[in-house]
């Protein structure tokens, strides 16, 4: 366990130094050390990019994490279960209604519409029945589906359909100084839910042994609809959606550390953070200069495995 | 003591349970037994705040159920409901290791740690503590279900048909264990029994219930009878007595 | 069940809305030529009309052979593989190329392709989804991302500036559906059709599952591969005339269920390629002549089937 922490730290290490080298402007490890214009580079955008990249990953890891203990069930996240789209929707309102309003407010009510939007969800899957968890996921995506028509109608009400497109397609091309640092406060989120990690742990054993063992049930779920809603509206605002990290990543993870969320949560952020940063370097490189959305790469990514969860080993973990 | 006082409960239209009160002294195992829908399972939820109390009250020792802290009544009883999450990689070490929750709130002590080695090893999970839980076999997924209710260690634990899924010694083994916490610890066990012959054998104490009232209530000899399941369970089937507990012959 | 003189009358009326509808799209608040505003309206009435009935009967046939009301080809992602293969000739040859070539015979050959790619991939994910339900519909919509993912992919991947040529193919427009290939629309569209209607017996006996087709006589799996293939085209022609819509097919069938209640094909079908009529052309006479909107017939389309699914989920449930 050590081993893989240690490898996967390294890795981790290794592609943040291929971050922060890679990009439309040439930069060797020479050129760094002797310009001063390297440096200036590297602050103002590769660091903030790559902060940004790896911030976005492990606080979508583990607010997908939370919400498949919520659900107790292994196949659904934010960004396909409504919780992302109510974010944007949320946006797209602000937007129109206050648009003069500071980020931190617009960001303030996005997260607001995403809880509203994630307690919508728990409201119609509450009353699925266990004997099918798959339903669980399937509700999530035309649940999504809705209230990404409500948001596209608005948006051509608006008149604000390219806007959409970016909140719609997570993508770190244009993160720089000055336009990232929300994402602190969602990898703030994700760090505080580990304060309350046994409590989430017990959350996946189901409502009843989490009552029985004196957990405040409620308050706990509310508590991690919380983590989520701010992660999601947080990365919305700064990044766009970005698909499937919150479903594939803890899936992985558990396969390998377990269940107990003390010692998982931390590999799930790590991870969840390695794969968000490797698929935007991949769409950096693939088509040089050009350059593919992370949110695309991820899309192909975690579709496939996603198909492989579904029917390769494991698959009755349902 | 668990006392209930007039308890009725619906679920959307259906009369679940009608003005139930009963009293459960300390110690024993007390079995709630009775056909199909006769509101066992809820009736032991709504001991367990499992479900909000809709008329009537219930007192455990001296907690009022709804106004009382729930990490203390948490310290007081254990359930074990009927469906439990089958599908966690949690390992059976970190499960029975939940049990101590309510009483260290996630930083756990050597004695916390001490308890749950000691319940591995009496409900013979020493060699399966590191396994995940998905990795189980119903029967041994059971018992580290019913080591986490016992880590905690509660006056009054409840368990509801536990016996599913067991093959017969693995249910009289389980059966044993009860009744040896029982007798040894001084422990209240409440258990929904299916079988009525397990309910016979191992209880002190045998509550049945039909339609949501408390048809029958005293120790098994008194209870069971072949006049009680031909009223209760509408089938004549005749109870003999082996070595004093009466025997339905199925 | 219903007795048949109430499905007769509903048939007729039914028939007299879609009339009703057509006739309101093409006469009111005419401006100027006549002449012209008929002739232009009558190519885009045929156009929403065409690609109803498709993605209608689609979703029937579709509903039939996995034996669930709660399924489309569009879920399942059948649209999004038509964009995808879409996307794929334009990488292959380049997007100016792409736009020298007969813009009808693209439309032949690439129904042609979306027969083979979807019998191959759904072929297989229905062999794969046998007993049990929700992992193939999962799987269904899974893929559909995936699909839209590699499509948008490869939409970078060529010449970024030069992709709004596939673009303007993938996303939803009834307001102004592709008039010009109407013509080979129509005839791929009657093929399938023909198709369809041949099948509706069998389907019937489908219908009922695939113990009881085989005690009955009934090969499933022929018949599945048939409406595979039928499904196939039906989808290509819809989405090449009025691009990808998620829950329209959804929408259309439980509302004829709901006002025709009966498990014979030979009835379903042409009601609901009626019904998807009435919705299309009504809808689309709503939003631009009375209410004057800009927002896509899709977008309040795909909201009010959405809605539809998670009522027909929970409604089901409690039964």
């Amino acid at each position: 366990m050590a081993r893989a922490t240690l490898i996967a730290l390294l890795a981790l290490l290794a592609l943040v130094c291929a971050s922060l080298l890679a990009g439309v402007a040439g930069l060797d490890a020479r050129a760094l050390l002797t310009s001063g214009e390297g440096w200036e580079l590297i602050r103002d955008s590769r660091l903030p990019r790559t902060l940004a990249a790896l911030l976005t990953g492990a606080a979508l890891a583990v607010a997908g994490q939370i919400m498949q203990l919520i659900a107790q069930n292994r196949f659904v996240e934010p960004m396909t279960a409504g919780t992302g789209q109510s974010a944007v929707l949320g946006i797209l309102l602000t937007s129109v209604l206050l648009p003069g309003a500071a980020l931190p407010v617009k960001m303030a009510l996005a997260a607001l519409t995403a809880l509203a939007g994630s307690l919508g969800f728990f409201a119609i899957t509450r009353r699925l029945p266990p004997t099918q968890p798959l339903l669980v996921p399937l509700v999530g995506l035309v649940y999504g589906g809705v209230i990404g028509a409500a948001t596209a109608y608005a948006a051509f009400q608006a008149d604000m359909l390219q806007y959409l497109e970016i909140w719609l397609g997570g993508e770190f091309s244009g993160t720089m100084r000055g336009r990232y640092e929300l994402l602190w406060l969602a990898g703030l989120a994700a760090l505080a839910s580990y304060l309350v990690a046994d409590q989430l742990s017990i959350l996946g054993l189901g409502e009843a042994v989490s009552l029985n063992l004196g957990l405040n049930y409620r308050q706990v779920v509310l508590a991690g609809l919380v983590v989520i809603a701010l992660v999601s509206g947080l990365t919305v605002v700064t990044v766009g959606m970005i698909p499937f990290v919150g479903l594939v990543v803890p899936n992985l993870v558990s396969r390998v550390a377990g269940d107990n969320l003390r010692r998982s949560l931390p590999v799930t952020a790590l991870a969840g953070a390695a794969l968000v940063l490797a698929a935007d370097l991949a769409g950096r490189l693939l088509i040089h200069p050009f350059e593919i959305p992370a949110a695309t790469v991820i899309g192909i990514l975690g579709a496939a495995v996603f198909l492989w969860m579904l029917y390769g080993r494991g698959s009755h973990a349902a | 003591m668990i006392e209930i006082q007039s308890v009725s409960h619906r679920i959307g239209q259906a009369q679940i349970l009608t003005d139930v009160s009963l009293r459960l002294e300390r110690g024993g195992v007390i079995a709630l037994a009775g056909p199909n829908g006769a509101g066992k399972s809820t009736l032991l939820s709504l001991i367990a705040r499992l479900q909000p109390l809709q008329q009537g009250q219930i007192r455990v020792d001296d907690m009022q159920l709804g106004q009382c802290d729930d990490r203390a009544l948490a310290r007081k009883l254990a359930i074990l409901p009927q469906q439990v999450n089958a599908s966690s990689r949690l390992t059976v070490r970190d499960l029975v290791g939940f049990g101590r929750y309510p009483h260290h709130r996630g930083r756990p002590t050597a004695g916390d740690r001490a308890r749950v080695e000691a319940a591995l090893a009496q409900f013979d999970l020493g060699p399966l503590a590191d396994r995940q839980l998905e990795t189980l076999s119903g029967g041994q997924r059971q018992r580290a279900f019913v080591a986490m209710s016992y880590v905690q260690d509660t006056d009054f634990l409840l368990l509801d048909e536990p016996l599913n899924n067991l093959d017969l010694a693995a249910a009289r083994s389980l059966m044993a264990q009860l009744r040896q916490l029982a007798d040894d610890q001084g422990r209240t066990v409440v258990i929904v029994l299916h079988d009525i012959n397990y309910a016979t054998a191992y209880a002190d104490r045998i509550v049945v219930l039909k339609g949501g009232r408390v048809v029958a209530d005293g120790a098994p000899a008194e209870t069971v009878t072949a006049a009680m399941l031909e009223q209760v369970f509408g089938t004549a089937a005749p109870v003999h007595s082996v070595g004093g507990r009466p025997v339905v012959l199925v | 069940m219903a007795g048949g003189r109430m499905l007769r009358n509903r048939m007729l009326l039914l028939a007299l809305a879609l009339l009703a509808c057509c006739l309101a799209y093409l006469f009111t608040g005419v401006k100027g030529s006549w002449e012209f505003a008929l002739m232009f309206r009558g190519q885009k009435l045929a156009a929403l009309l065409l690609a109803g009935t498709a993605q209608a009967v689609a979703a029937v046939l579709f509903q039939t052979i996995t034996g669930n009301r709660l399924l489309t080809p569009s879920i399942m992602g059948f649209d999004a593989l038509y964009i995808l293969l879409l996307s794929g000739m334009v990488f292959a040859m380049g997007a100016q190329q792409f736009l020298l070539l007969d813009r009808q015979w693209v439309m032949a050959g690439s129904a042609v392709l979306m027969c083979g790619a979807a019998l191959a991939l759904f072929g297989a994910v229905l062999r794969a989804g046998r007993g049990d339900l929700m992992r193939m519909v999962l799987t269904g919509v899974v893929l559909a991302v995936m699909l839209r993912s590699i499509t948008s992919f490869l939409q970078r991947v060529i010449d970024p500036n030069e992709y709004a040529v596939v673009q303007a193919a993938s996303y939803a427009r009834f307001s102004r559906a592709e008039t010009d290939l109407v013509a080979i629309a129509a005839l791929l569209c009657l093929v399938a059709l023909l198709a369809a209607w041949r099948m509706r017996f069998r389907l019937d006996v489908l219908a009922l599952g695939p113990v009881a087709a085989v005690s009955l006589g009934e090969d499933p799996q022929r018949g599945q591969w048939q409406a595979l293939l039928v499904i196939s085209l039906l989808v290509s022609v819809s989405t090449a005339l009025v691009g990808p819509v998620a829950f329209f097919g959804l929408l259309v069938t439980a509302l004829t269920y709901l006002v025709l209640p009966t498990h014979r094909h030979a009835v379903l079908l042409p009601a609901c390629a009626m019904m998807a009529g009435v919705v299309l052309t009504g809808g689309q006479w709503v939003m631009e002549r009375v209410m004057h909107l800009s927002t896509p017939l899709s977008v309040v389309v795909e909201f009010l089937g959405g809605l539809v699914f998670l009522a027909l989920l929970l409604k089901g449930l409690k039964q």
